[in-house]
Order: structure tokens, then sequence, then C-alpha cells
């Protein structure tokens, strides 16, 4: 059976849940190869195994780290070389997105953004995307070259496969074009102890109406185990940072259940989670565009229905 | 320092956009276009650089059928110096790869080869997949340094910083770089009415394929790595109950929760 390559997505030290959603996906395509750039792959090859490598190749390359994308497409242009894979899965976010267009240009393949399916067609590998701020549903295939899918975090859900994960080190000597770009310095986020936006099952996300106090917001997401997310108004006015951004040019997500509080629903907002299953607004204002998606909405104060919200819910949860 | 800013024609994201029947290309005509919105904080970053020191040109690159000379347009009336606009019909249908391909002969053939500074935006609003800067830089040779929201320039020096999901990093790089902007990095400027009437003097030249020695078969429909099966309007959502707050809101939320089995 053909090999999938799967980039590996960590952070830190620890993998991250698309790591897992990609293996997923990636059996479905062939036998999955985890690709693991950077250190930290002794640790990781445990989880690798569990969620469906048969290999995991490891390149331990300082270099890799320290300058941005250009080394990690390298890389991965010598393992497509090599291994003539089915297919290459890389998650889809900036950096994971980059890899891909850089490998894209490199091997003479297509490549496909923000799916949030794939499966084997008749006709080839086939993948689903919500575009157009979600209004259409797409598929398409890759025409030429070995595909290149960035899978969009949360869209397939994770299933255990336990295979070996046998380790291959690989040398890949790393071109100095490769490292021009250099990453001088990185200040990770803040741990909030809530979900991390994209990641999570539910999101609680508030607006201009907040007037800049997220505290019925955050009391709200943490009573649902929520992650908590900002309209571009607020994140604009400083109320939270852009990396809680919900929107066109924030993140997009699609979870279980999105709850907006404050938010009126503008387009670029819609953008960013019109496509989630579940969705709940509260809004002083009975006109808001918002309304127009919502499963349940409440025209109201959300400094009052949220805080009621929280206590029934986390009555009901004991 | 020159600066080139590549700029793309999208369709109005407030409209109602669509895809043709015909080939399920993005339906380009049915809806009004303009100059990207994101494309708009490249223009205003390359016009405060040119500003700052006191010299230098900015020279606004499109690819895009006829109209798009609206996005070269606007990008003048906010003080880009002149534009490029590459058009040629061969180019319909392009995916991602070959847009990067016409666009950096572009870039090279309106720099003699040698670029200083290529600046873009970090996604189009249509296609949305924010990869086209990183081909750029890759077919270029010119280190990427890519999703900047604060952007300082050194001796010979570009330095960003660029926010990630899990981490803010700082990234550096020598120049001639390829630079692509956020959101966050300026409040693009209105073009005052002077600007829009100096718009008019300004000049603008067109290429074909034939211009940048590229060869109709490499780009287009025919030639995209991709092709799309099939799309589908997603109905609309039906709007669920809406209900007024009159004291018991909260709790009628939790109990819509519970109904869909959130708690």
């Amino acid at each position: 059976m053909a090999e999938v390559l799967v980039l590996v997505d960590h952070a830190g030290g620890r993998l991250r849940k698309a790591t897992a959603e990609l293996l997923t996906a990636a059996r479905r395509l062939g036998e999955p190869s985890a690709v693991h750039i950077g250190p930290g792959a002794e640790k990781a090859q445990v989880t690798l195994a569990k969620y469906g490598a048969h290999k995991v190749y490891v390149v331990d390359d300082a270099d890799a780290g320290s300058y941005l994308v250009a080394p990690q497409a390298e890389v991965l242009a010598a393992l497509v070389e090599k291994t003539s894979p089915a297919a290459v899965l890389v998650p889809s976010n900036a950096a994971g997105k980059e890899v891909a267009a850089r490998l894209a240009v490199k091997t003479g393949s297509g490549m496909i953004t923000d799916a949030v399916d794939v499966r084997q067609g008749g006709d080839g590998i086939e993948t689903t995307q919500s575009v157009f701020a979600g209004s259409y549903t797409v598929t398409a295939r890759v025409t030429h070259g070995t595909p290149i899918i960035c899978l969009k975090p949360n869209s397939v859900p994770i299933e255990a496969g336990p295979e070996a994960g046998t380790v291959e080190t690989v040398d890949v000597t790393i071109s100095d074009g490769a490292k021009a770009a250099k990453i001088t310095d990185s200040q990770p986020k803040k741990s909030t102890g809530r979900p991390e936006l994209t990641e999570a099952a539910i999101v609680v996300a508030g607006g201009r109406g907040t007037g800049g106090d997220f505290g019925p917001i955050e009391g709200f997401a943490d009573s649902l185990g929520a992650a908590v997310g900002a309209s571009r108004a607020a994140v604009d006015a400083g109320w939270y940072p852009h990396s809680s951004q919900i929107g066109q040019t924030g993140k997009q997500v699609s979870p279980q259940l999105y709850v907006a509080a404050g938010i009126s629903g503008a387009i670029q907002h819609r953008a960013g989670m019109q496509t989630s299953k579940t969705i709940v607004a509260v809004n002083k204002d009975e006109e808001a565009p918002i309304f127009e998606l919502v499963d349940f909405g409440i025209v109201g104060d959300l400094f009052a229905v949220l805080p009621q919200a929280t206590d029934e819910v986390k009555k009901r949860k004991g | 320092m020159n600066i080139v800013v590549c700029v793309k024609y999208v369709p109005d994201a407030q409209a109602e956009r669509s895809f043709q029947d015909s080939d399920s290309t993005v339906d380009r005509e049915a809806v009004d276009g303009l100059l990207s919105e994101l494309d708009e904080y490249a223009v205003e970053e390359a016009l405060k650089i040119v500003e700052a020191q006191g010299e230098g040109e900015v020279t606004v690159v499109t690819v895009g059928p006829a109209a798009a000379a609206d996005a070269i347009k606007k990008a003048l009336q906010m003080g880009a110096d002149k534009g490029v606009h590459v058009a040629d019909d061969a180019i319909h249908g392009s995916d991602a790869a070959a847009t990067s391909l016409v666009l950096a002969e572009a870039v090279r053939k309106a720099t003699d080869g040698a670029p200083e500074l290529v600046l873009t935006g970090m996604s189009s609003t249509d296609g949305d997949m924010g990869v086209v800067p990183a081909m750029l830089a890759e077919r270029l040779g010119l280190p990427q340094v890519t999703y900047a929201s604060e952007l300082t320039l050194g001796d010979g020096t570009v330095t960003i910083r660029r926010d990630g999901d899990v981490a803010s990093e700082t990234v550096e790089a020598a120049m001639p770089a390829l630079v692509s902007v956020t959101d966050q990095i300026n409040e693009p400027r209105y073009p005052s009415f002077k600007g829009i009437m100096a718009a008019k003097k300004k000049p603008v030249e067109t290429w074909s394929l034939a211009d940048l020695g590229i060869d109709a078969g490499q780009v287009g429909l025919d030639a995209a790595w991709t092709r799309v099966v099939s799309f589908a309007k997603r109905p609309p959502r039906s709007q669920g109950e809406v209900v007024t707050d009159e004291g018991d809101g909260g709790a009628r939320l939790a109990e819509f929760l519970a109904g869909q089995k959130f708690l």
C-alpha cells in the first residue's frame, strides 16, 4: 500500500491535536508515515504510532526549527522524492499552508487548503472545502503531481489505529537559501487554561456589545469548558488579543457549539464561524444579522443573560 | 527603496459570490470587484516606508482580467506611483501555482530582475488560501517573511512580528525580501481628493504572457494542478427559535443547551 506522508504538528515539546486528525485521515489513503521535524521525536513516537503511523521519519535538524517554513518544505520535498507517496497531509494553519505551498512548487504538485474532509474517490483523492464564508461546499481533486492536502483542524474525528511507528532517521541537507528568514525569538502564547480556539468543541465569543468587559463571556465559557473568541471589533478595540479573533482575517472555526454574545454578525465575522454545527446568539438588537444564523437566539442584554445561563449550567452539571 | 506590491482584484466579499456553471471557476462577472481588502494593508505599508525614507517608488502589480485595472487604480489613488497589469485571456482559471508564476515574472520585469522589497497581503479574500506569498518567495528565491503584524526595517534587514496559533515569533531576514502583512499592521488610508485626481496621470503598463516570456500552456484552467469537481450552495441556515429575555433568557439558554446535549 502506498505511503502517505503526514507532517507532524508540534509545539513546545507537545503534539498538537491536528496531528492525530491528520494521521486518522491519512489511514483512508494509504499507510501513514509521520514526518517529525525538530526535537522531541522520541517522546512523540508513542502517540504517532497510536494514531496509525507505520513509520516515523525523524529529521532532528536544528536549522529546521530556527528558520521560517523553507527548511520544512525542503525536508518534505526530499521525502517525496524518496518515497513517492500517495499524498502529503499537512495542518491547515498559516505555517502548514506555506510549507505545502513551497512543496507544491518544488514538486510540481497541486495543493488544496482548508479541506474539511479527504477521502479516496473513484478518480483519486477527493477533498471537501467550505468556501465563500461557508456559503458554498466544493469537492476538489489534485490533478498533477503528489496531492498535497491541508486539513482544517476539528474536521476529522480522531480514531486510534495503532501501528508500529518504526523510527527512521533521515538526513536532509538544508540549503542556504532556505536559511534566509531566521526566527530570532518566540514568545509562547500565555496559557489561559482554556482549549485552543481551532481545536475546541465549544466556542463562546464576545463582540462590541461587551463594551470591553469579557467577564460574562469568560464565565459562561468556563462553565462549558469552552474556548473564548472575539469579534474583530473587540480585537481592534484592544479588548482581546488578535489570536482570539474569529473572522475572515482571524481564525475560522467550526465547533459543535458557537455562542456569539454582543456580536452583530457582519460578514467578516460570519466567514469565521458560520459552518459551526449549532449557533446561539445573545444580542440587544433584534435586527442583528447574527440572528439569521442561529439555532437559538436571545434578544437581551448579555450582562443579564450570560451570568444567569452560567449559573443554570453549573447547577445542571452539578 | 523601490517597493513592489502585488495586489488582487476580487469579487466583493459583502456580495453574493458564486461559481460559474460553465467551468466551475469563480464567477468574477456577476459580482462587483474591487481591490482585495487585505491588500490595502500592503499598499499602506509600502507607502509608509517610502514616506519615512523620503525616497523610493511604489509599483503595484496585478494579474487579472480587464476589470482588475480598478484594483491598480485604487492603489494609485492611495498614493502608489505606478501600476503594472498583467492581462491575458489564457490566464483565466489559473491555480495559485500558475498565478505565482506570472506574478514572479512580472515582479522580475518590473524591477529589472533586482527586486528590493516585495510586499503582499496575507491572503486574498476570495481564494483565501494564503499561499501565493510563500510561492512567490520560492520562485523569486527571496527570504519569506510572512504574516507580519509589525514590521521594522534595519540596515539592509527586515524584522517582523508574526503571530501564530501557539506563539508570537520575531522573524528577521536580509534584504531583498518578500514580506506579507496582516490586517493588524496598520490602518490603510482613504484616498484623498488630491490622490484621486493625481492617480489619473500615473503610468500603468499592461503586459501579456508573451511580454513575460510565459507560454500560455503553463497557465490557465487546463494547466491547473487542481480541479473543482463540483460545487453546491449550502442551504441557508433556517433560523431556529429567537426569544426575548424577560428575566429568564439565561435559563432558557441553558435549557436549550441541555436539550441539545451540550451539558
